[in-house]
């Protein structure tokens, strides 16, 4: 599925990805976790293809594609969807409409028929119904005037509907009361399949309670210094960052 | 068709008389030679087959515009080079059948992908394109079946050379009464060379049932560079009215100066759509419509209600100020307005909202997008006079800017002679941030539909106002007139 080899990103000069490599195939949930600064977001804006960034080493194969090569939209259309940390607001755009616009945008790309307006309400209640997302909300303007909780809902059930089949979550699990991050938690685990894969970044150990991954990457000064099972992340909660290794020290 | 006969007939008799005082025009192609004198403007009144009275109006017009020949308005804040006036063509009779295109084979590719773009039906696009069509021809029958029933209601909806002729009571006593001939420079130059436009009747207690649009107004077609609308609604009478229309229309002239005079009494409401969509001429500014425009409403009824709503995405040079003089007690104005300027577009557009009577209420609401190197400037006056006791305006500006050479201003004329006003103005600039741009195509969107969906979400609520129909076609125009501005 992806494939990152020897990845190296600087920003404005700054290397922020060092030699960054992962190995992720279809059916794999793999949590990437690490201390502010450690370059997870930075990860997941280069797969989603975010300008500004400089790739000066490496490559990234993308279900046989080279994911590097193709504009964001594209990558979107082949499949690959990131759930942003801080979701941006688009006053005006009504939240239904987005969405539809967006899936509609993806389904022209793989040759699917086009959802009408009725057809896609239709779908859309029954992907909402399930993350416990009112009706008005999606009538409300995309984030505009959302809570924290309503815009990572709302992240997920955009993924519900975009059908991924790589799915990039960016710190999906901060923000959220106990209660919406078990909500959000079960649309994850409900779009797990052996089709598709998930990276999961996240600063703690607690949204791995309920979306239990099969790997843990622990990322600290642009590296994965450490992998292991789930069972990693336990310890990381036990144990902070600082143990894995010098670097991971030092960006703590 | 009768009249049109009769007509050329006298106009034939006139223009021979004409020719003794040196002018010539070639009776087989039906235009004026260029220029403009006061031998013009009767040569125009003749080939309508005017009254006195019309002609003697466009004649005072003709005379105060040669006194004013000095004074074009030079306040807006717009570039454009002199117009030499001696240069065009005031009057030239609609195409012939065998000078049109015969099928749309024959016309500009690229004005039939709009089309496309737009969604026309094929026939519609025949009609725009200037296509020679069958008198059987769907829209004419729909027009015909469409005027009889309103007729049944006494409302009066047909051309303004045709009211002349038919209704001249109303048209000798509403015409020049909200825009005076001598207005300003533009208002004088149509006043003396108007070709033609609508004219609307609605009788009093009359709620008109359809949209009126000159969409339907077949015969009229080729009226675009002098246009002169007057539209009249009686006592407790209602009317919407649509002018324009979402495809780029075919049209030679470049300049353009229009008229537009509306008159709301005791209880009747107004609403009078537009969408201007004018050539705006090619990415470096070359060729284009030069569109100055007078439009104004006058309230004049207690509790009347004049509502412009307009979407200019056309044109080279805008200048228009839609405007409502309130002076009906509890008359109301409003002014919702979209203007969308790309590569060397200009344009100087607002409204003027002028509080007379008591209890005169006002609201502006205008959203004014920039992309390429285009300039626009948003200049309203809200004025409330002596005795417009409890008058209220509130006022709403926002400017989007698409790219790093283009420019938005905002110029708000604010006066207030009588204390008890209340004037609120609200505005804002913004930017379309690369975080929206980058969101939407982590979503599949690519960055033309990006801009396209995100300017119609911020002109969402202008667009609310147009009537549904125009509104979808709004939407697609929106996109259209953006293409090419990021990237």
């Amino acid at each position: 599925m992806l494939e990152i080899k020897g990845l190296s990103v600087s920003v404005v000069g700054k290397e922020i990805l060092k030699d960054f490599n992962l190995s992720v195939a279809a059916g794999e949930v793999h949590a990437i976790m690490g201390p502010n600064g450690s370059g997870k977001s930075t990860l997941s804006y280069v797969l989603a293809g975010r300008e500004g960034y400089d790739i000066t080493a490496g490559s990234v194969s993308y279900r046989g594609q080279d994911l590097l090569a193709l504009k964001p939209e594209i990558r979107a259309r082949e499949g690959l969807f990131l759930a942003f940390q801080y979701p941006v607001e688009i006053p005006g755009v009504g939240s239904a409409t987005f969405l539809k616009t967006a899936v509609n945008a993806i389904r022209k790309h793989r040759g699917e028929k086009l959802y009408d307006a009725m057809e896609f309400l239709k779908i859309m209640r029954e992907k909402r119904d399930a993350l416990g997302i009112s009706e008005e909300m999606m009538r409300r303007a995309l984030n505009v005037g959302f809570s924290g909780g309503e815009k990572k809902r709302n992240e997920v059930l955009q993924m519900a509907l975009l059908e991924p089949y790589l799915a990039v979550l960016d710190e999906t699990d901060s923000g959220l009361d106990i209660d919406a991050l078990k909500i959000a938690a079960e649309g994850i685990n409900s779009l797990r399949s052996p089709e598709r894969a998930m990276i999961v970044i996240t600063h703690y150990q607690r949204l791995l309670e309920y979306v239990v991954p099969d790997y843990v990457h622990v990322m600290a000064d642009g590296q994965v210094v450490r992998s292991g099972g789930k069972e990693l992340a336990l310890e990381l909660e036990e144990k902070g960052y600082s143990g894995f290794g010098d670097k991971a020290e030092a960006a703590a | 068709m009768a009249i049109n006969t009769e007509t050329a007939q006298t106009v034939e008799a006139l223009t021979e008389e004409r020719y003794k005082y040196g002018f010539v025009t070639d009776i087989e192609t039906d235009s004026a030679p260029p220029g403009l004198s006061e031998e013009i403007v009767r040569f125009i009144s003749a080939k309508k087959g005017e009254p006195e009275w019309l002609l003697d109006w466009r004649l005072r017009a003709y005379r105060r515009w040669l006194e004013t020949a000095e004074d074009t308005p030079s306040w807006a804040n717009l570039d454009y080079p002199e117009i030499d006036y001696q240069a065009s063509s005031y009057y030239s009779a609609p195409l012939r059948d065998e000078d049109r295109p015969q099928s749309l084979d024959e016309v500009d590719p690229e004005l039939l992908a709009t089309y496309a773009k737009l969604g026309i039906p094929l026939q519609e696009q025949e009609m725009l394109a200037g296509v020679a069509v069958d008198a059987v021809f769907d829209s004419v029958s729909v027009a015909t079946t469409f005027k009889s029933k309103l007729s049944e209601l006494g409302i009066i909806f047909c051309s303004l050379s045709e009211a002349v002729t038919e209704h001249p009571e109303l048209v000798q006593k509403y015409l020049g009464t909200v825009v005076p001939y001598a207005d300003n420079y533009f208002a004088t130059l149509n006043s003396a060379v108007f070709t033609d436009g609508s004219f609307v009747y609605i009788p009093k207690g009359v709620r008109c049932p359809m949209e009126l649009s000159t969409y339907f107004r077949i015969n009229a077609a080729n009226t675009g560079q002098f246009e002169r609308t007057l539209i009249i609604a009686d006592e407790g009478s209602y009317v919407s009215y649509l002018e324009g229309c979402t495809a780029p229309m075919r049209d030679e002239n470049q300049l353009h100066a229009a008229v537009v005079e509306l008159i709301a009494f005791d209880d009747a409401e107004i609403k009078y759509s537009t969408v201007q969509n004018w050539y705006p001429g090619d990415e470096n500014g070359k060729g284009g419509i030069f569109n100055f425009v007078t439009k104004r409403g006058a309230c004049r009824g207690r509790n009347s209600k004049i509502s412009w709503t307009q979407v200019e995405t056309g044109s080279a040079i805008t200048w228009k100020y839609p405007s409502c003089l309130l002076i009906g007690d509890g008359s109301q104005g409003e002014f919702y307005s979209i203007a969308i300027t790309n590569n060397c577009q200009q344009a100087d557009t607002g409204t003027k909202m002028i509080h007379i009577g008591k209890n005169t209420r006002s609201r502006i609401v205008s959203k004014g997008v920039s992309a390429g190197r285009a300039d626009q400037t948003y200049r309203g006056l809200v004025r409330v006079q002596g005795k417009a006791d409890n008058a209220r305006n509130h006022t709403q500006c926002d400017s989007l800017l698409i790219g790093e050479k283009c420019g938005a201003h905002t110029v708000p004329y604010i006066e207030s002679r009588n204390a008890s006003a209340q004037l609120e103005h609200e505005a804002t600039t913004s930017k379309i941030s690369e975080d929206q741009l980058f969101y939407c195509r982590q979503r599949g969107i690519a960055e033309e539909e990006a801009v396209a969906l995100i300017v119609n979400g911020f002109c969402r609520e202008v667009l609310q106002e147009l009537p549904m129909e125009f509104a979808v076609e709004a939407q697609k125009l929106v996109a259209i007139s953006l293409e090419g501005s990021v990237g």
